[in-house]
């Protein structure tokens, strides 16, 4: 028996006013797959995250993920169920040291302060930020805080982690071991939706990508298939650049 | 975050012990009652920083929750014959729903919005009460004479007592504070005020914990207002319920450090010293100078010291800091 | 009851533009310098004891001694600014508004000082007890009412021209949407803070000024005005000194209206509590971004 997805989205559409954000998306995203979500700027991508995690309430559409109906769910509904997404800009709580971060993240699945500081520990360790967990969050480098961010949202203990460009602005050291961590997440059973717009470091791990134009869905497939799409490479290049085999 | 409690914890157990202490010391009167201002205002910046310094939203209308404990513990006796006590628990019952009930659509507001809600809140309760007639409106209750007794919340001449039962509401709030501060609910109000969004984002509901907050805040704020009433034996709404209260209680916490156990011990030893020595000293003649007087100090120490004295203990030299 | 519709809608008409009038002042404060001026009732105060003084000492009505109280409270602002508000202006936290509260103890008894707590009048103003009859007797508005109304209205408008058309006018403008470009685009914010205050003290001179004329003076007569301010500049939106003036007309229908049928000793409690409502709806006030 085919198993049913782990993140089923149909029709999800997001107005704002006049501004249409989001046009009937629907995709599918598989438990252990990792799925690259690109597209150009203001594709919908972001806001896609929003919708689905339930910062925003969907205009119209379904979202179900782990056999739950979460449309218009609140955020720390959806986190409960298993669904824990990042920030594009990167939301760390500055007055707090990395440890305090992380434990915010632990105390979801584990209220009690032991435990939950054993399980934050486990976390930093995975990500390799044990060294900086006296560090208070506003001293860290970006790309810190971006791992900070992915280690606060592992200590949730998710089955979906939804990734908003975290690879932005790292160099490419830090890229690589970005990317390594991905993977390390993968083989822990972890589902990542990505978006992304580095291209070098998303298509290498990824299982699938779906592609956002001006709110809608325009490609979705095998990223070596959708690097050549014609299609995608219009919407990112415009009309005067062609695929080459 | 451990070391620092525990850095703390012996200096502050050496200063409560102090405090505990200081009426002993001496057998004037105006001193004794200096000191039991101090504690209650200490215990009402403890109370107050529950809300603010952890959860970071500024309330200015604390003093809704201070009046409704006054007026709760003054009716109980005045128009029950009940003891007092009583009406001290049932007052802060009644603050706990009050603050549970306004919680959500107040904390739903940012920043000023939030303040001036807060502020708007305590006005209509003083409003409410000015026009009462269960509580006598603005003419405000008299608290008839008992026999002296613990039972009865009087001791007339003696300042002693009420000391005592002012410090041990004040250890309530310190020890309610530090229990917050260091437990998975005040880390969760810490990670709402420090980014909300991301607080969100890790399973927590930012209204649920801040109800929270004000509702232990204000429960504790309560048991002060039952003490002022039975220490005063006459309240009325302008005193209860007055702005100027609820900004006196911001005024001693931001003085001493918003957000530290110490803030309010601190501010509340520099403030409320000053504040009744002007007013034993100057305010006989009813003129107003002693007010005056306080007025200019709070302005020449705000634009003085304006991260407080615990900003300025801690400020460590620019060369200690991990990085901007 | 109906009937007396047009009266409470006009009687809370002409209370709403001095409402505007004030609360546009200490939207200025709050827009340009992020302050909560606790104070500024006891700004309203003072203009009403001097107004009263101007009155008692040298004969002179309120209407004419009103350019003098305009510029007397700028002058209050102003130098309140430059020795007191100047020093917590840029501090980040509360201490800003916290020195305005010590101000407003101060300003308080400093007055109680002076002048004692006693009730003073102004007996035998040029607008005193007169009236204009509208529509047969259905519609009667009192003299002084509509001068202060009219007073207000003026003032409210020479603010707003001020602050669009001329230049120190835009610069007030361009400093509070964006205090730091603005410094970078030379503007001299040192001015502008302390013209702002200024400004705003000669909003509530002028408001003084008119209401002295038939509101009774003593040192807390401010202080229910300063508080309606604050909830009139937080509904309207913070910042938004349009916003000010329209919900200060709001909120002195609301409070005619309200008044008459909740009685007046809750009409106060009344404004407060459209606060509270209307911000669930509109949470960044009624005309906020």
């Amino acid at each position: 028996m085919e198993q049913a997805p782990l993140l089923s989205v149909r029709d999800l559409t997001m107005r704002f006013g006049s501004l249409l954000a989001n046009d009937k998306v629907s995709f599918d995203v598989e438990k252990g797959q990792i799925v690259a979500l690109i597209g150009p700027n203001g594709a919908g991508k972001t806001t896609c995250f929003s919708c689905l995690s339930g910062f925003y309430a969907p205009t119209s559409g379904k979202v179900r993920f782990d056999g739950h109906d979460t449309t218009g769910m609140k955020p720390y509904h959806t986190c409960r169920l298993g669904m824990t997404r990042t920030f594009q800009v990167v939301k760390t709580m500055g007055d707090m040291t990395v440890e305090e971060n992380v434990l915010i993240g632990a105390f979801l699945r584990h209220p009690d302060m032991s435990t939950a500081k054993a399980r934050a520990k486990e976390a930093m360790e995975a990500t390799g930020m044990l060294h900086l967990a006296g560090k208070f969050g506003k001293s860290l480098t970006i790309a810190d805080r971006k791992r900070l961010e992915i280690t606060r949202a592992l200590a949730t203990e998710p089955k979906l982690l939804m990734l908003d460009e975290t690879m932005a602005g790292l160099n490419p050291t830090e890229t690589r071991e970005a990317m390594d961590l991905c993977l390390k997440l993968k083989g822990r059973g972890i589902t990542l939706i990505i978006v992304e717009h580095v291209m070098e470091a998303i298509m290498p791990i990824s299982d699938k990508a779906i592609v956002l134009d001006s709110g809608r869905k325009i490609a979705e497939g095998r990223p070596s298939d959708i690097v050549r799409d014609e299609v995608v490479i219009k919407a990112y290049l415009g009309e005067n650049y062609n695929a080459k085999s | 975050m451990n070391s620092g409690w525990k850095i703390q914890r012996g200096p502050l157990i050496a200063a409560a012990a102090v405090m505990g202490l200081l009426p002993l010391l001496t057998s004037n009167v105006n001193l004794q009652h200096i000191l039991i201002l101090l504690v209650m205002y200490a215990g009402l910046g403890e109370a107050w920083n529950i809300v603010t310094g952890l959860a970071g939203q500024t309330s200015f209308g604390h003093s809704a929750f201070f009046g409704i404990g006054a007026y709760a513990a003054a009716v109980a006796y005045w128009k029950y014959g009940a003891s007092p006590w009583i009406g001290m628990a049932v007052g802060s019952l009644i603050a706990a729903a009050v603050a549970a009930a306004i919680s959500y659509p107040v904390f739903r507001l940012e920043g000023k919005y939030f303040s001036i809600a807060t502020l708007a809140f305590g006005e209509i309760v003083l409003q409410i009460f000015k026009s009462w007639d269960y509580v006598d409106g603005a003419t405000g209750i008299i608290i008839p004479v008992a026999p002296a007794s613990l039972l009865n919340f009087q001791f007339h001449g003696l300042k002693i007592p009420y000391f005592y039962i002012a410090y041990a509401i004040f250890l309530v709030s310190l020890v309610t504070f530090l229990a917050v501060e260091r437990s998975r609910f005040g880390l969760y109000l810490k990670a709402i005020k420090n980014n909300q969004d991301a607080a969100m984002s890790l399973g927590i509901n930012p209204a649920k914990y801040k109800l929270m907050s004000m509702v232990v805040s204000a429960a504790i704020t309560a048991l002060f207002g039952s003490f002022y009433a039975q220490y005063i034996l006459y309240i009325d709404p302008f005193m209860v319920f007055s702005l100027d209260l609820s900004l006196k209680i911001v005024l001693l916490t931001v003085l001493g450090g918003l957000g530290s156990v110490w803030g309010p011990i601190l501010g509340s030893a520099l403030l409320i010293p000053l504040s009744e020595y002007t007013r034993i000293s100057m305010g006989g003649t009813g003129k107003g100078i002693d007010l005056m007087v306080f007025g200019l100090l709070i302005m020449l120490v705000t634009s003085f010291r304006p991260k407080g004295i615990v900003g300025m203990l801690t400020a460590r030299p620019r060369a200690a800091k991990g990085g901007a | 009851m109906l009937f007396l519709l047009p009266q409470m809608v006009a009687s809370g008409l002409m209370l709403g533009f001095v409402y505007a009038l004030v609360a546009v002042g200490l939207s200025l404060i709050w827009g340009v310098m992020d302050i909560i001026n606790f104070a500024y009732g006891e700004f309203l105060m003072l203009g009403m004891y001097s107004t009263f003084w101007f009155f008692s000492l040298f004969r002179m009505d309120p209407l004419f001694s009103l350019p003098i109280q305009a510029m007397v409270v700028f002058l209050l602002g102003f130098v309140v600014y430059k020795l007191l508000i100047k020093r917590v202006v840029d501090v980040p936290g509360l201490s800003a508004l916290l020195a305005t509260f010590g101000l407003r103890i101060f300003l308080r008894n400093l007055a109680q000082f002076l002048w004692t707590p006693d009730y003073r009048f102004i007996n035998e103003a040029i607008v005193a007890d007169r009236k204009i009859m509208l529509f047969d007797g259905m519609l009667i508005l009192g003299m002084p009412q509509l001068v202060a109304a009219l007073g207000s209205i003026l003032m409210t408008l020479a603010v707003f021209y001020f602050i669009q058309k001329t230049r120190m006018g835009r610069a007030i403008q361009a400093t509070s949407m964006d205090k730091d470009a603005a410094r970078l685009m030379g503007i001299d914010t040192e001015k502008v803070y302390s013209l702002t205050f200024g400004i705003a003290g000669a909003c509530v001179g002028v408001a003084a000024a008119l209401l002295a004329s038939f509101y009774p003076i003593y040192p807390e007569a401010g202080s229910i005005y300063g508080l309606i301010a604050l909830v009139i500049v937080a509904l309207g939106g913070f910042g938004n000194i349009k916003g000010a003036l329209y919900s200060g007309v709001i909120i002195g229908l609301t409070e005619s209206i309200g008044g008459f049928f909740l009685g007046a000793e809750f009409k106060y409690a009344l404004i407060f509590l459209i606060y509270l409502v209307v911000l669930q709806f509109r949470p960044k006030g009624l005309f906020g971004w």
